[in-house]
């Protein structure tokens, strides 16, 4: 009941956080910070899958987005945009319908969600372990699996391509 | 137990932040930032749909895998296309890069 309760309450803060930060990370001037802004609220999804019983992708998302893609966005950053000049304008002139866009979109999503009920209910039976994912990885899915490798190494290469100098 | 329509609303809400982001960042580095909160909700929807609606199937988080591949993938395209843009016109800000506009 208590533990119930705690694991709960956990839950919403951590959305709650997750949602200031995405916050943030939108809204703030200094595109360095909204990046950091953004590692917090990729770890608060890492710990939402870790709330959904996916281990697995708790550690993918940590190694793969915090650990390799937000690691090349900064370098990214520190390359291109001016960072610390103050008199930048960093938004463009459609905040009011921007805002207005997203909230409405928002509004309707919780309207319809909020009633929708998972008649599946609970699982409780047999755990899904990172053995049965390698084995339907190497399977039952083996053809995306080596087309996400190609897709990968199509990538590795048109990016060396793209930004090489002339 | 917290219930299906919390993590969905979690992700609605993520999603529609990460639409602000898009229309109104200036600079195309932050635009893909918001892209990447986008991808995050829509993912946090793959995970609790599967995880209430087929327990016994790891389809859901497999799919997840491959969209973290797709979007690294993306990401690193669109960062090198953003450094070899500000290499040539010396601005990222997607409104002052419009030679492709009439």
């Amino acid at each position: 009941m208590w533990s119930n309760l705690l694991s709960a309450s956990i839950f919403y803060l951590i959305a709650i956080a997750s949602i200031i930060f995405a916050i943030l990370s939108v809204t703030l001037k200094n595109m360095f910070h909204s990046a950091l802004a953004l590692i917090v609220m990729l770890l608060g999804v890492a710990a939402v899958y870790i709330y959904l019983d996916a281990e697995f992708l708790a550690l993918v998302q940590i190694l793969i987005y915090v650990g390799a893609i937000m690691t090349l966005v900064i370098f990214a950053i520190m390359l291109t945009a001016e960072i610390y000049n103050k008199n930048i304008k960093r938004q463009n002139q459609q905040k009011l319908i921007s805002l207005i866009i997203a909230s409405s979109m928002a509004g309707f999503l919780i309207f319809v969600l909020s009633r929708f009920k998972a008649q599946g209910g609970v699982s409780f039976f047999e755990p899904l372990t990172l053995a049965m994912i390698g084995k339907e990885l190497l399977t039952k899915y083996v053809l995306p699996f080596e087309l996400i490798s190609i897709i990968l190494l199509a990538a590795l290469v048109g990016s060396a391509a793209i930004s090489k100098k002339e | 137990m917290i219930p299906l329509s919390h993590y969905l609303i979690l992700s609605a809400i993520l999603f529609s932040i990460g639409l602000y982001g898009v229309f109104t960042r200036r600079s195309a580095i932050g635009i893909l930032l918001s892209l990447e909160i986008m991808l995050n909700a829509v993912n946090i929807n793959f995970v609790a749909f599967a995880k209430f609606m087929a327990p016994h199937s790891l389809a859901g988080q497999i799919f997840v895998i491959f969209t973290i591949g797709v979007a690294a993938a993306s990401t690193v395209v669109g960062l090198a296309i953003i450094v070899a843009i500000y290499h040539n016109y010396k601005t990222i800000f997607v409104d002052e890069i419009d030679v492709m506009k009439w």
